[in-house]
């Protein structure tokens, strides 16, 4: 081992650490159809079990007749409401403090809701069973609009008023009237009025961000056994946050948390959808204590997007004032948020509305004011953080419209209004005016660098020329410049503010070396594509100079993995991999004792350099970390435990603040609204980089599900609480044909309190997307009177806009 | 519960002889019935193509077929495109160009690459990206997908080129 030939550059290339683009170790299995995620899993007896749900989005159910589905051959239970409530489980609690029914417990209040769970020997019966399940239903009124719904005498909720007709206090304060969850504030709305009030110059928009849904590839499922033998309860499922799952199971069923082992397999995408819990899980467990026997449930695509986890649905006005020149002096934002027939949104406890007081942006505004009210509807409960974090794309939305809003009436180009309010690098730490301490960041750095990339300049006389063409009719097709700047708040979170249902929000990562020096590391969250097992060991190899490959990383199994709130809202390379970095430290602190031991000096005698510790002033001196992985097991060291292994449970001191600029270029065709995304660039600052490669297609990725939502995805109702866009016929999904090929760039602003300095990516490319692809579409009628319009922006609703303003002659 | 039928399949090669229900769609045949489990399922309407598997020499969604219109067909998957000793050009592109990242739409897309490149050995990107539509892909953006075939496309050409 003495016998150093290689150079210190090719020591640093054999560990393939951070900084490199190392290829996924996850994609063997993947490429080879050898994956295993839930529905692939098989065990002896498995039953399987599927929902009958409501046809109606308000109704009563006078009567549900199990008989003759138990009749059915294959058919071996039907549980009802009824079945669950001595147990105490036909309602459930969500993660919003809220309750919602498992199974339908006398009346629906969304179309697709539970109302029985038929468990059959194969998914052909339990379809059987369905069909032979009689419900009777009694009608009620519908209410889909939010506004009408606090304006109603029609009460959704009749278990959330009291005998008296009396509202009792929601879990977020008082209740304005029965279909209100909750008012949600940040921010001084006093200073902020009289700031308005008193501007030279104030945009005001509404705006509609409207109901869409994550739609993983694969969908929500899981399979839930029972070993009655043992006491054990093993639930296999599509969870983002496994241990969090254990607990609630637990605190619902009252199975003591050892004996819950839940494992989260390969998860085919996530994206916020993956993260509530869901009567399919309950119904699930209950039906496998029943019987005795494994029971599998996985939704369908329908049922999905019916029915599990909605994002977005808020509907927000605001003012933004400035002076002449430009200088924004407030903000002001009021939110009517939809969530549905349950307030089910997956945020922090304390936080509601999630992170929409993020909604100052990137730009130094003085003076701010936020209120979110909430409103219960006739439609599917959810309100999960789709590909961001909670609810910061909303924010970003927001801000990013209304910079554009106010650019109009100041007749000024939005790229220099955008310029002359960024934070500036020397006011980082810096708090906003909503309570939000960024870490840190170069706003103008990047913003110059990506209008020089794209030539703004030229882009900007290119679209005056179009626009005259268009008006000389030399041309139908104009052209929109789409901008966007935004901060991402990600790595949730500090647990002095972030706890969901109690459990503060850390994570953790367990290391054990191997005497041969290669090593296994658990953490507490789970990769649903985002390749934690490469980036997890990059991280490792660059803290404790084992190469990557000799590194397994583990997620997903709360019988081995440390404790840990699981993978959303870009919270695993913030939390996980801090708590990564972090137990890879204490692993060097050990391993350089051993090796001052081994090299007979004092501890402080030796240095770590890449692979090895070396004696100061004489690195041919040294010991690999293979060679002090071999000693720790294998040698008496006075004073020195024998093993090589570490846990650690990071709280991170802050959020991060990830941040990019985006420019999106595009054709539009005024007469048939077709849209043709020219040229699409996009800066990302993550902070430090682990593995570029893998950072470039998260950023595709996002980018392409914000075109989605930005151009024609959505979950849209009709008065009757039908939901229209219930499969992907009508639900948009773009395909290779319809995306461009995005231009990648980056600057590096490490974070300052994260132990490596990264920030988390995977988010940020929707986050900064959905606006600049709404802008490019909005910026190509600007020069005909268009201010905003709402998306999505699907040909039907563009050709409209430009009918609107006059554009068809 | 309707009659049972006798159902002929060869899959990756090997003869399959079984009694199901005229109803079971294909998908379900071969995974759970031959657990042939690469083969997903995301959408049971044709549309995201995760199911994608190749008939009679057609790339076909096995979740819209049912195993009694497959009788005598010769089907191959994923399974018997490569594996770990005869990896396929296109599994190792899709690896080395960072074509997929959750895995749930790669054993599809892969499925219906290798055909697309039967087809048509030397496709343009416009000719991928038409020829793929059929395949969705949540994680990726497409952008490494259409990289990753263009390689396995010029892995495959070379040995071709090389004997010319």
């Amino acid at each position: 081992m003495k016998d150093d030939v290689t150079s210190r550059d090719d020591r640093v290339a054999n560990l393939k650490g951070m900084g490199c683009s190392r290829k996924r170790v996850e994609d063997a299995r993947f490429t080879q159809g050898k994956g295993n995620y839930v529905d692939d899993i098989k065990l002896d007896g498995m039953l399987f079990g599927d929902f009958v749900r409501s046809p109606y989005a308000h109704a009563r159910i006078t009567s549900v007749n199990t008989a003759p589905a138990l009749d059915v051959p294959g058919v071996l239970a039907v549980l009802t409401a009824k079945d669950l409530e001595p147990l105490g489980l036909h309602w459930m609690p969500t993660l919003a403090g809220d309750k919602q029914m498992v199974l339908a417990d006398g009346k629906v209040l969304f179309q697709g809701q539970e109302v029985a769970f038929v468990v059959a020997e194969d998914r052909y019966a339990a379809a059987d069973g369905i069909d032979a399940v009689e419900v009777e239903y009694e009608e009620l009124p519908v209410i889909v609009n939010p506004f009408e719904a606090l304006q109603s005498d029609t009460v959704l909720r009749e278990d959330l008023v009291a005998e008296d007709g009396s509202l009792p206090d929601g879990a977020h304060g008082p209740r304005k009237h029965a279909n209100h969850i909750f008012t949600w504030e940040a921010g001084d709305k006093g200073p902020t009025e009289e700031v308005i009030a008193n501007a030279d110059i104030v945009a005001e928009e509404t705006m509609y961000y409207h109901r869409t849904h994550p739609c993983p590839l694969e969908t929500c499922g899981c399979v839930a056994s029972m070993d009655k033998v043992n006491g054990k309860l093993t639930l296999y499922g599509t969870f983002q946050a496994p241990h969090a799952i254990r607990t609630v199971v637990s605190l619902i069923s009252g199975i003591e948390e050892h004996n819950i082992r839940v494992i989260s397999p390969d998860i085919g995408g996530g994206f916020g959808n993956k993260v509530g819990a869901y009567p399919g899980y309950v119904c699930s467990v209950v039906a496998s204590i029943v019987t005795g026997k494994p029971v599998k449930w996985i939704e369908d695509r329908m049922d999905n997007l019916m029915t599990t986890a909605f994002a977005r649905d808020y509907h927000m006005t605001g003012k933004i004032s400035a002076t002449p020149d430009g200088k924004i002096t407030g903000l002001q934002c009021h939110v009517t948020a939809d969530h549905g027939g349950f307030d089910a949104c997956a945020d922090p406890t304390k936080f509601p509305a999630g992170f929409m007081n993020i909604c100052t942006g990137s730009y130094d505004i003085p003076t701010a004011y936020l209120a979110v009210d909430g409103v219960y509807t006739n439609k599917a409960p959810g309100g999960v953080s789709y590909r961001c974090s909670f609810r910061v794309t909303e924010a970003v939305y927001f801000i990013e419209r209304m910079i554009e809003v106010l650019a109009i009436k100041l007749d000024m180009d939005a790229a220099e209004l955008r310029r002359i309010n960024f934070i500036k690098k020397e006011q980082f730490p810096y708090t906003a005016a909503l309570g939000w301490e960024y870490d840190s960041g170069d706003y103008h750095t990047a913003w110059d660098k990506a209008l020089k990339a794209v030539d703004y300049d030229g882009l900007r006389a290119e679209q005056a020329q179009r626009v005259a063409d268009f008006k000389a009719g030399k041309t139908r097709t104009l052209m929109g410049i789409g901008l966007s700047f935004f901060t991402e708040i990600v790595g949730a979170g500090p647990v002095k503010n972030c706890d969901i249902l109690g459990l503060g929000m850390f994570d953790s990562c367990e290391i054990r070396i191997h005497p041969t020096g290669s090593a296994i590391a658990r953490l507490g969250t789970i990769s649903q594509g985002q390749g934690h097992a490469t980036t997890f060991a990059q991280i490792l190899a660059s803290e404790i100079g084992l190469p990557a490959d000799s590194i397994t990383i583990e997620e997903g199994d709360t019988d081995t993995a440390p404790y840990g709130l699981g993978t959303y809202g870009s919270r695993s390379t913030p939390v996980a991999g801090a708590a990564t970095a972090m137990a890879g430290r204490k692993i060097r602190a050990k391993a350089q004792m051993i090796a001052a031991y081994l090299l007979e000096v004092h501890d402080d005698d030796v240095e770590f350099d890449v692979d090895r510790f070396a004696v100061k002033g004489a690195p041919e001196r040294f010991k690999t970390m293979k060679d002090i992985a071999f000693a720790a097991y294998n040698q008496a060291i006075p004073g020195i435990e024998p093993g090589l292994e570490a846990v650690s449970y990071y709280d991170p001191p802050n959020m991060t603040y990830p941040f990019g600029a985006y420019v999106c270029v595009m054709d539009i065709d005024v007469d048939t609204g077709v849209t043709d995304i020219r040229r699409f660039y996009a800066l990302d600052d993550c902070g430090t980089r682990i593995n570029p490669m893998i950072i470039e297609g998260q950023v595709h990725g996002g980018l392409t599900e914000a075109l989605a939502v930005a151009l024609g995805q959505e979950i849209a109702y009709d008065e009757m609480g039908n939901v229209k866009t219930g499969t992907l016929m009508d639900f948009f999904l773009p395909t290779a044909w319809e995306v461009p090929n995005y231009e990648t760039d980056f600057t590096v602003t490490p974070s300052p309190h994260h132990p490596i300095g990264a920030k988390g990516v995977g988010e940020s490319p929707h986050v900064g997307g959905v606006p600049c692809f709404s802008n490019a579409v909005q910026d190509a009628f600007r020069p005909f009177g268009n201010t905003h319009t709402n998306m999505p922006h699907d040909h039907w609703r563009i050709w409209k806009t430009a009918n609107d303003l006059g554009l068809h002659g | 519960m309707a009659k049972k039928m006798h159902i002929t399949l060869t899959v990756n090669g090997k003869e399959e002889e079984f009694l199901a229900e005229p109803r079971e769609l294909l998908i379900y045949t071969l995974r759970e019935r031959l657990n042939y489990t690469g083969a997903h399922i995301g959408c049971e309407t044709s549309h995201c193509g995760a199911c994608t598997v190749t008939i009679d020499g057609k790339s076909v969604k096995a979740c819209t077929m049912f195993v009694a219109q497959a009788d005598g067909a010769d089907i191959t998957t994923i399974e018997g495109i490569g594996g770990p000793d005869n990896l396929h050009p296109l599994q190792t592109a899709f690896k080395e160009h960072h074509g997929l990242q959750c895995g749930y739409c790669t054993p599809g897309m892969i499925t219906r690459a290798a055909k697309l490149l039967e087809e048509n050995p030397n496709p343009t990107e416009e000719e991928i990206r038409f020829g793929m539509a059929g395949n969705i892909c949540r994680c990726t953006g497409y952008q490494n997908i259409v990289k990753s075939i263009q390689a396995a496309a010029v892995e495959m050409n070379a040995p071709k080129e090389a004997a010319e």
